[in-house]
């Protein structure tokens, strides 16, 4: 069977600045972007870059900052213009269209997520939801029930008449996906769309868009400067460098070939950077005492914060262990000072600790398990639930 | 010492004086028609608004301003003192004066605005616009307004047209900038999310910048409401009636008691004016809803 392909890129270039041909000369000599820079002042933002994009696959673009990730996502519709190169899109070169033609691309073929969302502060939920289909023309009730669609398809709903600034950034982003989603279009450009996400938040809307995905079947293009969300994600992950795409291949034979060093160091990277580390996971404790405090007032806490145990803390938050409430009870009852009583049999971890060391400790733990920073303060406490949940 | 280093030379000096009042002289005499036009319509509105305003009763007008005051600021006190204000002013025997005032403020933040609005956003959208045009909008704010008072003065006369157009070349001036301001301001994200939605230029003028840049705007109307208020004395000297104009005279009286009142009562307006348009921009971004 021969391959779906909706977008096919071919020698795309960008240059930024005054002297472009002078640059294009040098470039095709060989030269690298620094060195044409300073000797013409030109950027180049993309060089010589080909690829294709098959139907209903994610397709994801990675490379560190500066490579020219965004300026090639852009110039897929067109919110930059190429220097040079084609872009097909099912076949049609899309540099060829006229403005009402660029108009249509734009409202029903291809549609966009922003990285700090792009949402209007002065429409609510479902009217940002709803502005693609507005600025197509499509009547209010209609428009409307297909927004609440997406907006309940994302999870949100509920949320319809919230202003934007009520928000948390993840549920920004998801107004952004229901906006992009909304218009229904074959191409949804992702630009670094989780990367003002905490890491949490983040794992969380790349299950949801690829759960989303798998409904939907769209064909993505997601740009990341995260390796393991771009292996978690991608289909195909093409890997840039200084406006040049290094190599384009699955995963799995990126991960096992890598093209160069460059290619290699990243991936190399994928299992430090972005684990996630027990102070990603932990809360607050609900309930700390000192020692020196009263165990009626201990009691008092407990049950005001409705948990069984304390964490015992000294003047400067260093952790000493967990009094239980029956201990606490005991000691009111039979007037015993409250150090005596306090366990120190509890486990306890670093905050930079990576969970899945955590998960055999808290599997253990009869307590959530206390993290402590390097001076042995506490810096909060993690269930079992959490560990689990977040793995 | 020579004397023409000491002394700025007479033969060195120019003397366009004439040639400039003449050049007005005649233009108005070759253009009377246009200009009787212009006043007679300016007139007109004038008399027009001051006309509605005094047919609204002045308890009716007192009770609208201390409910917007109420309204807007969220507190019953406010109101009641905006009330008061009014009250005072109708006492003092200046209730008229006041509406006199009040038509000409009104009418040149309603030609600043409806002027400056298209303005702001066309210097905002045309960067080529904005090089010619902000020198001159510098120009309108620091030249003192006598200067332009004279021309108008030989123009139209004296009375409420040239202090109309004082007044609005005056006014007008932060409308422009803060439209412009407010326009150029709005988050290049969301500009790119628009297009990005496949908004035309006019969509995304009227569905994303104008509403994003409004507190500004409104930011905007607001000055421009406090620059006409601050023209009114200047006005008076080339005959628009109102609380001015008793200022003006009893200043030529020496009348401190007489010219009291009227500065009390411009406060009061100025004041009101203030927080009511500040509350409505106040409004707008605790709801950002439709
Ligand atoms: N409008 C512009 N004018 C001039 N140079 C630009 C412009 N936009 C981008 N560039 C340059 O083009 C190069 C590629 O930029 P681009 O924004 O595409 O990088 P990126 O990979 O998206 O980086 P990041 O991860 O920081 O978003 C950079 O060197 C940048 O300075
Ligand atoms: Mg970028």
């Amino acid at each position: 069977m021969s391959k779906d392909v909706i977008i096919k890129v071919e020698n795309l270039c960008k240059l930024y600045g005054k002297n472009k041909a002078e640059a294009t000369e040098l470039m095709k000599r060989g030269a690298d972007k620094d060195t044409v820079y300073k000797k013409t002042g030109v950027t180049v933002a993309l060089w010589d870059v080909s690829f294709e994009v098959e139907r209903g696959k994610i397709f994801v673009i990675i490379g560190l900052s500066g490579s020219g990730k965004s300026t090639l996502i852009r110039c897929l519709n067109l919110l930059t213009k190429p220097t040079s190169g084609k872009i097909y899109f099912e076949g049609e070169d899309i540099q060829k269209f006229s403005k009402q033609q660029i108009l249509n691309y734009r409202r029903n073929k291809i549609s966009m997520v922003f990285q700090n969302f792009g949402l209007m502060s002065h429409r609510n939920v479902l009217n940002n939801v709803a502005y693609g289909l507005e600025v197509k023309n499509v009547p209010r009730q209609l428009r409307e029930n297909k927004a609440r669609e997406m907006i309940a398809l994302v999870g949100l709903d509920g949320w319809e008449e919230q202003a934007i600034s009520n928000l948390s950034g993840g549920m920004k982003q998801r107004v952004g996906l229901a906006r992009a989603l909304a218009s229904d279009p074959d191409v949804l450009l992702m630009d670094e769309p989780f990367s003002a996400l905490d890491p949490l938040v983040r794992r969380e809307m790349q299950f949801e868009l690829l759960s989303i995905q798998s409904k939907l079947e769209k064909t993505i293009i997601f740009i990341t400067h995260d390796i393991n969300e771009a292996f978690k994600l991608g289909d195909t992950v093409a890997i840039m460098r200084d406006g040049k795409i290094i190599q384009i291949d699955t995963p799995e034979r990126m991960s096992a070939r890598p093209a160069d060093d460059y290619v290699r160091e990243f991936i190399e990277s994928a299992d430090k950077t972005q684990i996630l580390t027990a102070k990603h996971v932990m809360i607050r404790p609900k309930c700390l005492v000192k020692p020196k405090d009263m165990p009626s007032q201990a009691i008092r806490e407990m049950g005001a914060n409705d948990v069984s145990t304390a964490y015992v803390v000294d003047d400067k938050m260093k952790f000493l262990g967990v009094i239980t409430i029956d201990d606490a009870i005991l000691a009111r009852d039979k007037n015993l000072p409250m150090p005596s009583l306090i366990k120190t049999d509890v486990y306890t971890c670093h905050e930079d600790t990576i969970l899945s060391e955590i998960l055999s400790i808290a599997a253990e733990s009869k307590y959530p398990l206390a993290v402590l920073d390097s001076q042995g303060k506490l810096k909060g406490i993690i269930s079992k639930a959490a560990v689990l949940s977040s793995l | 010492m020579k004397d023409y280093l000491l002394k700025f030379p007479d033969a060195w000096q120019f003397d366009v004086n004439d040639v400039i009042d003449n050049g007005i002289k005649a233009f108005s005499r070759n253009h009377r028609e246009f200009f009787n036009i212009i006043k007679k319509g300016v007139v007109f509105s004038i008399h027009g608004i001051k006309d509605f305003l005094s047919f609204i009763p002045w308890w009716l007008f007192i009770l609208i301003i201390v409910l917007i005051g109420c309204r807007v600021s969220r507190k019953k006190h406010v109101g009641i003192l905006y009330g008061a204000m009014l009250f005072f002013i109708g006492s003092a025997g200046l209730w008229d004066h006041m509406l006199q005032t009040l038509s000409i403020i009104i009418a040149s933040v309603v030609l600043s605005v409806l002027l400056g609005f298209p303005i702001g956003i066309l210097l905002a959208l045309k960067k080529d616009a904005e090089r010619i045009v902000r020198p001159i909008l510098d120009l309108m704010q620091t030249m003192p307004t006598f200067v332009y008072l004279i021309p108008a003065v030989m123009l139209f006369g004296v009375g409420i047209t040239p202090a109309l157009m004082a007044t609005t070349i005056y006014a007008i001036v932060p409308m422009i900038r803060l439209t412009s301001h407010g326009i150029d301001q709005v988050d290049k994200e969301v500009l790119e999310a628009a297009t990005a939605f496949g908004s035309t230029t006019l969509q995304t003028l009227v569905k994303v910048q104008i509403p994003q840049a409004l507190p500004t705007i409104m930011t905007g109307v607001n000055q421009t409401i406090m620059m006409a208020m601050s023209m009114v004395v200047t006005c008076a000297i080339i005959g628009a009636e109102g609380l001015g104009m008793e200022i003006l005279v009893a200043t030529n009286r020496t009348e401190m008691g007489k010219a009291l009142m009227p500065g009390i009562s411009i406060v009061f307006i100025a004041v009101i004016l203030d927080r009511i348009t500040q509350g409505l921009v106040g409004d707008r971004e605790r709801m950002p809803n439709e």
